[in-house]
């Protein structure tokens, strides 16, 4: 291992370190960013419209690069990771989106297990593994329905059974909520925290303040690609 | 899947670079066919030539530099050949009174590079009549093989770029279909070659099957041919086409090479765009 390889001692599980990104028209929208997310948080990302959010996420993806600054992720440098090792870092990230993102050709098992077959598991492990995970999101009698015959509150199940059927260590969330009405988003919270529970990293970018104000967990603002805040048991926007 | 469109594609591609090809092989042979049958030149000597000038005349002929072989020829021979010629009608000729044909030397060239230098020298020897050549005829016939050839070669190029670029476009449209689950794909962690190859297999089968349809039909169409001009009065030249298995064999690897080829080149280049994520 060369000495420029060599990793930081005590590395969180994510750590950011003075990242800049710069879009090719000049726009920054993240601007000396530094961060630590130890394992097993619970991590709300907040602020308002254009904040950098999204590109916070798109980031930990692997789907932007930064402009400047390091990148830690499970034990790995993302910043200058080669194109090639870009999905085995996926693999160790959950993501859930707000338009769920589900082929609506496969049915809610095919959904799933699509997940496992990218990675090449085995049958065996596919057969085991995704009606336990349909079962914990609570579809395990909607296995066989189409994305369009569900509501977006199980939709969401769904991509969260997908995020979560590889086992990552994190999951990355933007907006699960966005879409789905308040009664619903509680649920989808609910699942969010017994996943969170079981151990692993939560990062969730929302707008919803009520979620954000009840749930009492680690809060991040950015406004104009910086923290303006950090706090655990945050609140959303605290003006009052 | 990825549609009839691309099928058709390269199938026609191919058909139309085996006729192409089949031009070029068969004109190749007939050029080659006819170089060696004119290639010679031929002396006609005086009449009434005594044994030893004739015999004085071959060996100086044979003395000069690129001279392969020299045969000679008496009149009673020539008149043989040409009855042989004339076939049904020789007995025409049966009612001359004498032969009118001259005796003479063929002479058979190294290379035709030779050809004017050896009649230079040959019209020079006393006791030579006149000195019969079909360089021009063999020149001109060499030249519209040559552009046969490269037009060939090029019509050639520009299918199989056609192709590719057709292929190109089914394939991203296919592609395009299935964007929202390449982009999934690419999220949950699938490397490039696990998203590709499906795309790669189905461009490669679709180059295959292209292929041997069209080699089908070249087969067919060769076949045909054949049975053709070998049957009336073309025989002649039937004699000069490149038999159907060698041809076959070198248009099935030639085939099998450029179908798959399109086919791969197609797919990846398509889905350039949709890897990047
Ligand atoms: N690919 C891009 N090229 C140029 N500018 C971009 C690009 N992606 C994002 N931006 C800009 O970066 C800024 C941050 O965008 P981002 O999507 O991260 O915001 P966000 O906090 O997620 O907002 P929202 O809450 O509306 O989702 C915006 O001004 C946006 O226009
Ligand atoms: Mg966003």
């Amino acid at each position: 291992m060369h000495f420029a390889d060599r990793l930081p001692e005590d590395l969180p599980q994510i750590r950011l370190e003075g990242v800049t990104v710069r879009f090719d028209n000049g726009h920054e929208a993240l601007k000396d960013i530094d961060l630590d997310v130890r394992k097993g948080e619970f991590i709300f990302v907040v602020g308002p419209s254009g904040a950098g959010k999204s590109t916070f996420i798109k980031l930990l993806l692997k789907e932007y690069d930064a402009t400047a600054g390091k990148i830690y992720v499970c034990g790995q440098k993302v910043s200058n990771m080669h194109r090639r090792k870009v999905p085995f870092l996926r693999r160790q990230l959950g993501v859930v989106f707000q338009d769920f993102r589900l082929l609506p050709n496969k049915t809610v098992y095919e959904n799933v297990a699509f997940a496992m077959e990218i990675i090449e598991a085995k049958d065996r492990d596919i057969r085991r593994q995704v009606p336990m995970v349909l079962s914990i999101v609570g579809l395990a009698d909607k296995h066989k329905l189409y994305p369009h015959q569900l509501s977006g509150g199980e939709q969401q199940r769904v991509s969260i059974a997908r995020a979560m059927i590889n086992n990552p260590p994190i999951l990355i969330a933007d907006e699960p909520t966005g879409n789905l009405d308040p009664d619903t988003s509680w649920e989808i919270m609910k699942l969010l925290r017994q996943i969170n529970q079981r151990g692993t990293t939560i990062l969730m970018a929302t707008h919803d303040k009520n979620i954000v104000d009840v749930m009492q967990q680690r809060v991040i603002a950015l406004n104009n690609g910086v923290i303006v805040r950090d706090e655990l048991g945050g609140c959303y926007g605290c003006e009052d | 899947m990825m549609s009839l469109a691309s099928l058709t594609s390269v199938a026609a591609t191919l058909l139309i670079l085996g006729i192409i090809f089949i031009l070029i092989v068969n004109i190749n042979s007939l050029a080659q066919g006819a170089k060696e049958q004119f290639d010679t030149v031929q002396v006609y000597l005086v009449d009434g030539l005594e044994t030893s000038r004739i015999e004085t005349i071959g060996q100086d002929i044979f003395a000069l530099e690129g001279v392969r072989e020299v045969t000679y020829e008496t009149k009673e021979d020539a008149m043989e050949k040409m009855k042989e010629q004339w076939q049904e009608n020789g007995y025409l000729l049966d009612g001359l009174e004498s032969n009118p044909l001259p005796d003479s030397f063929i002479i058979t060239l190294n290379d035709i590079g030779f050809a004017n230098y050896v009649v230079r020298n040959v019209e020079k020897l006393e006791g030579v009549e006149e000195v019969k050549y079909y360089q021009e005829i063999i020149e001109r016939m060499m030249n519209i093989a040559d552009m046969i050839r490269t037009v060939g070669l090029a019509v050639m190029f520009t299918l199989v770029a056609l192709s590719t670029f057709i292929i190109n476009n089914t394939v991203k449209l296919a592609v395009n279909a299935r964007r929202r689950e390449i982009n999934i794909m690419k999220y949950v962690g699938a490397t490039n070659w696990f998203v590709r190859w499906p795309f790669l297999v189905e461009g490669t089968v679709l180059g295959l099957i292209g292929a041997l349809i069209s080699a089908g039909i070249i087969y067919a169409l060769y076949q045909y041919l054949h049975t053709i001009l070998s049957s009336q009065f073309y025989v002649l030249i039937a004699a000069y086409l490149v038999s159907i298995e060698s041809v076959m064999r070198d248009i099935l690897i030639l085939f099998v090479v450029i179908g798959s080829g399109i086919g791969i080149l197609g797919s990846i280049l398509s889905m350039k765009k949709y890897l990047d994520v």
